[in-house]
């Protein structure tokens, strides 16, 4: 019998240890134990992606309605002995499922019955049971979580700022689909995605708590055998160039106060060291640059041009890397204005040492208090084994991280080109 | 002034917080909300927002914020911090004396002029704190939720959100704010929280140190939650507002009513979960699940005030559906039709998620200070045991004196309801 021992890595500077194996059918599971705890947190990933729009198969291009991956989402608590949610949630735990573009990924949090729990979760993910009653009564329910969304000023700038940075990326399109393309939606078209894309080698398993991980490993194993059939291709028509399709969206709603969104596409994603670096590196750039104890924002603060809704992030989806800044203004376009300046300063002088200095300790409490969130933790593993990096190795690559490559990212990233707002003005 | 240590090795960051309590009310409500917001501006030893950020920065990102919050008909102000535990600083330090160091000067010894606080800080905070007021509208959800109280608890002192009003907010001048903000720091019970590794006596000790200069005058000991055992009107009031959306949000609000005579807080928990609490609950699988109404309707409980609400968003002609199967399963809890299954269910639910709390030092925190307001001394694995005793009959009494006070539709401008539709 095939037989590996799983990788131990201990983390003494930060007081975690990380278990990962990956399975013979190549599915990779994480498990972080943290015995002080009653509580864990496991997430599954699933191969399908709000993204996968478009895939082909033995050469063959598939085409599915938007918000299918969404879709599927809703549909797979459901098993033919009853819903899978239900079952957990007899167990005291807490389920629930999210769809973006870069990622499903089904997850619950407990106290109590964990392996129950696991082997329930482990279950149901991997076993479509869809009918045609089901599948219809879902579209009244998912119709109101997109006419939510609709209504939400915070969902319609990102929206906006999607389409204005994007030529062609599916990242143009809303994960969950729209009320029509949702009509399309069949029974089998939630067959063909689910076995197209139920691929041990496209899913992963993180579990961050009160959990064996030899134990976790093991009913992976027992209730994961599918090698899986042919991996599609994904299909997101070609990487897309630096600049944005359009440079400004406008529009209306019933809002106190305009909401904007700044962004810039980073280019294609990376794999491995190079990709996390490239994560670090950003974010301490965009700390330094303008977060919340930045000369930059606190000037713009002071003036009355941003106020605590600010913040900036940087997003990975769709083999494409972005770094989006965003809050309310009542002047957007003066923010855009001076963060051009601040861009073109930092690339001209770089960022001053001391403050670099002092944003590289607050990076370092900022990504401590991360492992706080056993959600944050298990997600971000997650993203990490399918970009081939670890987010732990995060401490260790800050410590490297010079002040001439932050300035460097910054001015290379969001150069003013590079740019692109969406702004939801208020009403008249 | 009372102290809440809980000491632990498990978390990485430490959390404290300084709470100060005062009544909730229309006239002061915006300026005890702007205090703490003023005072984050700058201190004596740290004039200016650059410095306190260059001071938190130092700190390894240690966080101290503005925490304003409604606990009933008290208005809770003051800070919370988060920081990096001494044992994970490669340099070792110092970190919770110097945050309790920081926040004590944040309090007590503002950057100001003459004695007074600093008018563009003022005008600067009053701004923000208008574009907080006025930002409510954005989220149509927490938006139907807060006119629903204000509607419903037009008199009494709930009905006043955590940062006041807009009319208040807009008058406040430094001159007034200023012999406010010491009248606050005389009177108000002020609550202290920490969790996090260090001993109860490093804490105490710490925050001795911190707040030496701290003037007290009499305690306004007043101060509490009055709750309104029945519903204002014998009849339920119905309101409908119009603005531009495309999915109605509708919103009910319920007097828990006889329970709240001796509340038995575990059993609101687990009926309120019953009914709407959690995915398995009646409003989920009936409103949601049987009939596709919605995306969520969900209840919550307000055991301080004695209140639950029902949010829930539909289509705008489905209105009488929804709120006729809303009050239907209501009525199912009061009537005891609760199968083992589902009362099972709901216990395992609560009694998880309060165990969840207790690791989580952010919840731990808004536990606690909910719990030292009602004066109870139990923490939620206490909580979650009493859970646990929860029976059927005890839910049915915790329903059984629940009624509807008033329910609120926000629908899309100009929608006519189908019947009115007169070709």
């Amino acid at each position: 019998m095939w037989r590996r021992k799983m990788t131990k890595t201990e983390y003494p500077g930060i007081g975690e240890t990380l278990y990962t194996d990956t399975l013979p059918n190549g599915l990779q599971v994480c498990v972080i134990p943290k015995p002080d705890y009653r509580k864990v947190f496991a997430v599954f990933r699933h191969g399908l992606r709000g993204a996968d729009r478009r895939f082909t198969l033995a050469g063959e291009p598939k085409n599915t309605p938007a918000g299918v991956a969404h879709y599927l989402e809703h549909k797979m608590f459901d098993m033919p002995e009853g819903n899978a949610l239900m079952a957990l949630e007899a167990r005291g735990a807490n389920p629930n499922a999210f769809t973006s573009d870069a990622m499903t990924a089904y997850h619950f949090e407990c106290t109590d019955y964990f392996e129950e729990n696991l082997r329930t979760l482990l279950q149901f993910v991997s076993t479509p049971y869809f009918t045609q009653e089901s599948v219809d009564k879902e579209r009244g329910i998912i119709s109101q979580e997109i006419r939510m969304c609709e209504d939400s000023p915070d969902y319609r700038v990102y929206m906006n700022l999607m389409r204005c940075l994007f030529s062609h990326s599916p990242l143009r399109d809303s994960v969950a689909g729209t009320v029509e393309s949702i009509q399309d939606i069949t029974p089998q078209v939630l067959y063909d995605c689910h076995k197209v894309f139920y691929h041990p080698s496209n899913m992963a398993l993180c579990v961050v708590g009160r959990a064996d991980p030899e134990r976790v490993i093991a009913m992976a194993r027992e209730l994961l055998t599918s090698e899986g059939a042919e991996k599609p291709g994904r299909e997101y028509g070609g990487p897309e160039g630096a600049l944005p399709e359009q440079s400004l969206s406008e529009e209306d709603m019933v809002v106190s106060a305009p909401q904007f969104f700044i962004g810039a596409k980073g280019g294609p994603l990376l794999k491995g060291a190079p990709a996390l670096r490239e994560r670090v590196v950003g974010s301490l750039a965009l700390r330094c640059l303008a977060g919340t104890s930045s000369p930059f924002y606190i000037r713009l603060y002071g003036e009355g041009l941003l106020n605590g809704m600010f913040g900036c992030d940087l997003d990975y989806a769709a083999g494409e890397s972005m770094a989006l800044l965003g809050g309310e203004s009542r002047d957007p376009e003066t923010v855009l204005q001076e963060l051009k300046k601040q861009i073109t300063t930092v690339a001209t002088d770089g960022f001053d040492e001391a403050l670099f200095a002092r944003q590289k300790k607050a990076a370092y409490g900022g990504r401590l208090r991360v492992l706080g969130s056993f959600e944050a933790m298990a997600v971000g593993l997650a993203e990490g084994l399918f970009a081939g990096f670890c987010p732990l190795d995060a401490f260790a690559v800050l410590k490297t991280v010079t002040a001439a490559e932050c300035a460097g990212w910054a001015a290379e990233k969001l150069a003013p080109a590079r740019l692109a707002m969406s702004v939801i003005k208020p009403k008249e | 002034m009372w102290l809440t240590c809980l000491r632990t090795d498990k978390f990485k960051n430490g959390v404290l917080s300084v709470s100060l309590l005062t009544r909730l009310c229309r006239e002061n409500a915006a300026k005890n909300a702007l205090i703490p917001s003023v005072l984050r501006r700058g201190t004596k030893r740290f004039p200016d927002m650059d410095a306190l950020a260059a001071r938190l920065d130092d700190l390894y990102g240690a966080s101290i914020e503005p925490v304003v919050r409604k606990l009933g008909e008290i208005q809770s102000v003051g800070f919370a911090a988060s920081f990096a535990d001494d044992r994970f600083i490669p340099s070792g330090g110092t970190l919770l004396e110097d945050v309790a160091g920081l926040m004590g000067e944040m309090l007590l010894s503002p950057n100001t002029r003459g004695g007074l606080l600093l008018p563009q800080f003022v005008d600067s905070e009053r701004e923000k704190l208008l574009e907080d007021i006025r930002a409510r509208v954005n989220d149509k959800i927490s938006y139907s939720r807060y006119r629903l109280s204000e509607l419903m608890c037009v008199a009494e002192d709930y009905a006043v959100d955590a940062s006041g009003t807009e009319d208040e907010a807009e008058s406040i001048g430094y001159v007034p704010l200023t012999r406010h903000y010491h009248e606050l720091l005389a009177a108000s019970p002020i609550e202290i929280f920490y969790v996090g590794s260090a001993s109860a006596e490093r804490v105490e000790s710490a925050m001795r140190e911190a707040l030496l200069a701290l003037p007290r005058g009499e305690l306004d000991e007043d101060i509490g939650t009055d709750i309104r055992m029945n519903t204002l009107e014998a009849e339920t009031r119905y309101f409908t507002e119009e603005m531009d959306v495309g999915q109605g949000k509708l919103c009910l609000g319920f007097r828990l009513g006889s329970c709240m005579e001796d509340p038995d807080i575990a059993a609101i928990r687990v009926m309120n979960a019953v009914f709407g609490g959690y995915a398995s609950s009646k409003l989920f699988m009936n409103v949601r699940e049987k009939l596709s109404l919605c995306y969520f309707a969900s209840s919550g409980v307000d055991i301080l005030k004695g209140v639950m609400l029902v949010v829930s968003g539909i289509e705008f002609d489905k209105y009488d559906q929804a709120l006729a199967e809303i009050f239907a399963q209501l009525e199912a809890v009061k009537r005891g039709e609760i199968t083992d299954k589902e009362l099972a269910s709901a216990k395992a639910s609560v009694g998880s998620a309060l165990l969840a709390a207790a690791d989580s030092d952010g919840a731990l925190e808004s536990f606690w200070l909910s719990q030292n307001v009602q004066g109870l001394e139990y923490g939620p694995e206490e909580l979650a045991a009493l859970v646990d005793d929860v029976t059927k009959a005890d839910v049915i009494k915790a329903a059984q004196g629940v009624e509807c006070d008033a329910v609120y539709f926000l629908k899309g401008t100009g929608h006519v309801e189908a019947e009115d539709d007169e070709d």
